[in-house]
């Protein structure tokens, strides 16, 4: 893999762009593999790096059923915060934001990360108390977060209006390390780092059965023939449970599409994040202009990948309340992503009722935030077959033993 | 917007008039269950890609539970029917089948 830098720019601006290499190798699967992750969404491709960096397991195969990034890593507003109030949430979220900070250099991989600052709005006095009570918790926990007044609201984000006919602006959770990220580039930096290592990234590749002896994993069937395999990783997101009904368990999932929007491109009027759960919307903007808007999930069970109509004017009607100059901008394109819900709005980082077959979904509305953390905690997973301190938490046992990581309140719905 | 007809109204509503309430014909797990019953009971379910039993409101008209049978990926509705059975009826079943021949029943 040759490496990307100011040098290599130079070198090929004066050969005409002729010597770039393909950032990844499409191979023919082989017979078997250490390792079988399905999935090659942020995800599973960062599981896959951290397995391969942390871990020294390199012979790897990722397998997706469509291409790499296609899926919820490619559909996501691209925001990267970690002010959870509950502590197994605050520590992965945080190392996750932590590892967005440094990701260009380790992968070589411009990110494009920008600790702009994530605002989140309290509109309520229950909201109020909320966000004092995270604020409170985040110190604990060692996340750089404040509680700022309505004023301090106004002079981060001067175009929003404090005043709002329905829900004033009565202050707000600050967390300036937070920001944003391109989304594509981290799961094309993961997937070249990956391949560069030697890994198999397999495209168009659906897998249609998961093999098993004696109740431990062998191997998965695909599209593209039999492979073997002594681990198997299934980090999925939405089709989680499709997956799981393919390996022979249920999970405690439902998947709903979420949906975004952007508006036409427009000169730079907000440069940190927005969240203003109350009214239900989020928006930040783009490099290129255009304001990127987060909605609402859709309450029912669905797989469309676009999304409930009704959501957009909600939404939108939220965000013309709180940010009142938008309201003449035409929105360019809308899409939806199928997001994995558990009860307690938690991840899951399990091992499964299938011996050597771990499994890695539920990150809901905010996996685009978690991508490196949850790589790194199911590669340990995957890699010792225990969680490690950043997963412990996250199992599929904590359903059964009412150890939930109750997040649905802290969170909110944009998450 | 989806719409569902209220089985009790007799009326065609917008989803924006309804409140979804989940998967329909879960079976509760008695007195005497075991753990693993009852957790899956209140966790565990189906969430097919395609036909799918759930439960409705009619929360903003009569205020009542009604079941409906809709695919999760067409967004096609089969049918909806009144909340007092612990299985779809047989029409439903049957409208599925039209549509669906390759549906092999609930799970």
């Amino acid at each position: 893999m040759r490496r990307y830098s100011a040098f290599a720019i130079a070198r090929e601006a004066l050969r005409h762009h002729t010597g770039w290499e393909r950032a990844w190798r499409s191979p023919e699967p082989k017979k078997h593999y250490k390792v079988i992750v399905i999935g090659a969404g942020g995800h599973g491709l960062a599981t896959a790096y951290y397995l391969g960096k942390n871990h020294g397991i390199r012979d790897i195969a990722v397998l997706d059923k469509g291409w790499l990034g296609g899926g919820n890593t490619g559909r996501n507003t691209t925001i990267i915060r970690s002010n959870y109030l509950q502590d197994p949430s605050a520590a992965i979220y945080e190392k996750s934001r932590s590892l967005y900070e440094t990701f260009s250099q380790d992968l070589n991989f411009n990110a494009m990360f920008s600790p702009r600052g994530v605002l989140m709005l309290a509109q309520t006095q229950h909201e109020k108390r909320g966000y004092l009570r995270t604020a409170h918790a985040n110190a604990l926990q060692g996340v750089d977060t404040e509680w700022v007044g309505p004023e301090r609201v106004k002079e981060i984000v001067p175009i929003i209006n404090i005043d709002g006919p329905r829900y004033p602006v009565l202050g707000g959770l600050w967390q300036a390390r937070a920001g944003t990220a391109r989304h594509d580039a981290i799961a094309w930096g993961y997937a070249r780092a990956c391949s560069g290592m030697g890994m198999d990234i397999i495209q168009q590749c659906a897998v249609t059965g998961v093999r098993s002896e004696g109740g431990t994993v062998t191997g998965v069937s695909t599209t593209k023939g039999d492979i073997a395999c002594d681990k198997l990783a299934i980090v999925v997101a939405g089709h989680s449970g499709q997956l799981a009904e393919v390996a022979g368990f249920r999970l405690p999932i439902e998947s709903a599409p979420l949906q975004a929007l952007v508006s036409e491109p427009i000169k730079p009027c907000i440069d940190c994040v927005v969240m203003a759960n109350t009214v239900h919307g989020y928006m930040s903007q783009s490099d290129k202009g255009e304001l990127v808007i987060g909605g609402g999930t859709d309450s029912y069970n669905g797989y469309t990948q676009r999304g409930s109509f009704n959501h957009i004017e909600d939404t939108v009607r939220a965000l013309v309340e709180t940010f009142p100059i938008i309201s003449r901008l035409k929105m360019l394109r809308q899409w939806g992503g199928i997001v994995d819900m558990t009860g307690d709005r938690s991840p899951i980082l399990s091992k499964t009722p299938l011996g050597n077959c771990f499994i890695n979904c539920g990150w809901g509305t905010g996996g685009f935030k978690a991508i490196p953390g949850s790589g790194w905690a199911m590669a340990d997973l995957v890699a010792k077959g225990e969680p490690g301190p950043l997963a412990a938490d996250f199992g599929l046992d904590r359903f059964r033993e009412g150890r939930f990581i109750d997040e649905s309140v802290a969170a909110g719905v944009a998450h | 917007m989806l719409t569902l007809k209220c089985p009790y109204c007799g009326i065609l509503c917008d989803e924006t008039e309804l409140a979804a309430g989940g998967e329909a014909h879960v079976k509760r797990a008695g007195p005497g269950s075991s753990d693993e019953a009852f957790e899956a009971y209140l966790f565990d379910r189906e969430n097919p890609m395609g036909v799918h039993f759930e439960r409705w409101r009619h929360a903003h008209g009569c205020g009542k539970w009604f079941l409906a049978a809709r695919d999760t990926v067409t967004m096609e509705v089969f049918g909806t029917y009144k909340a007092q059975t612990t299985e779809p009826p047989e029409e439903i079943v049957a409208a599925i089948r039209a549509r669906r021949p390759e549906w092999e029943g609930r799970a």
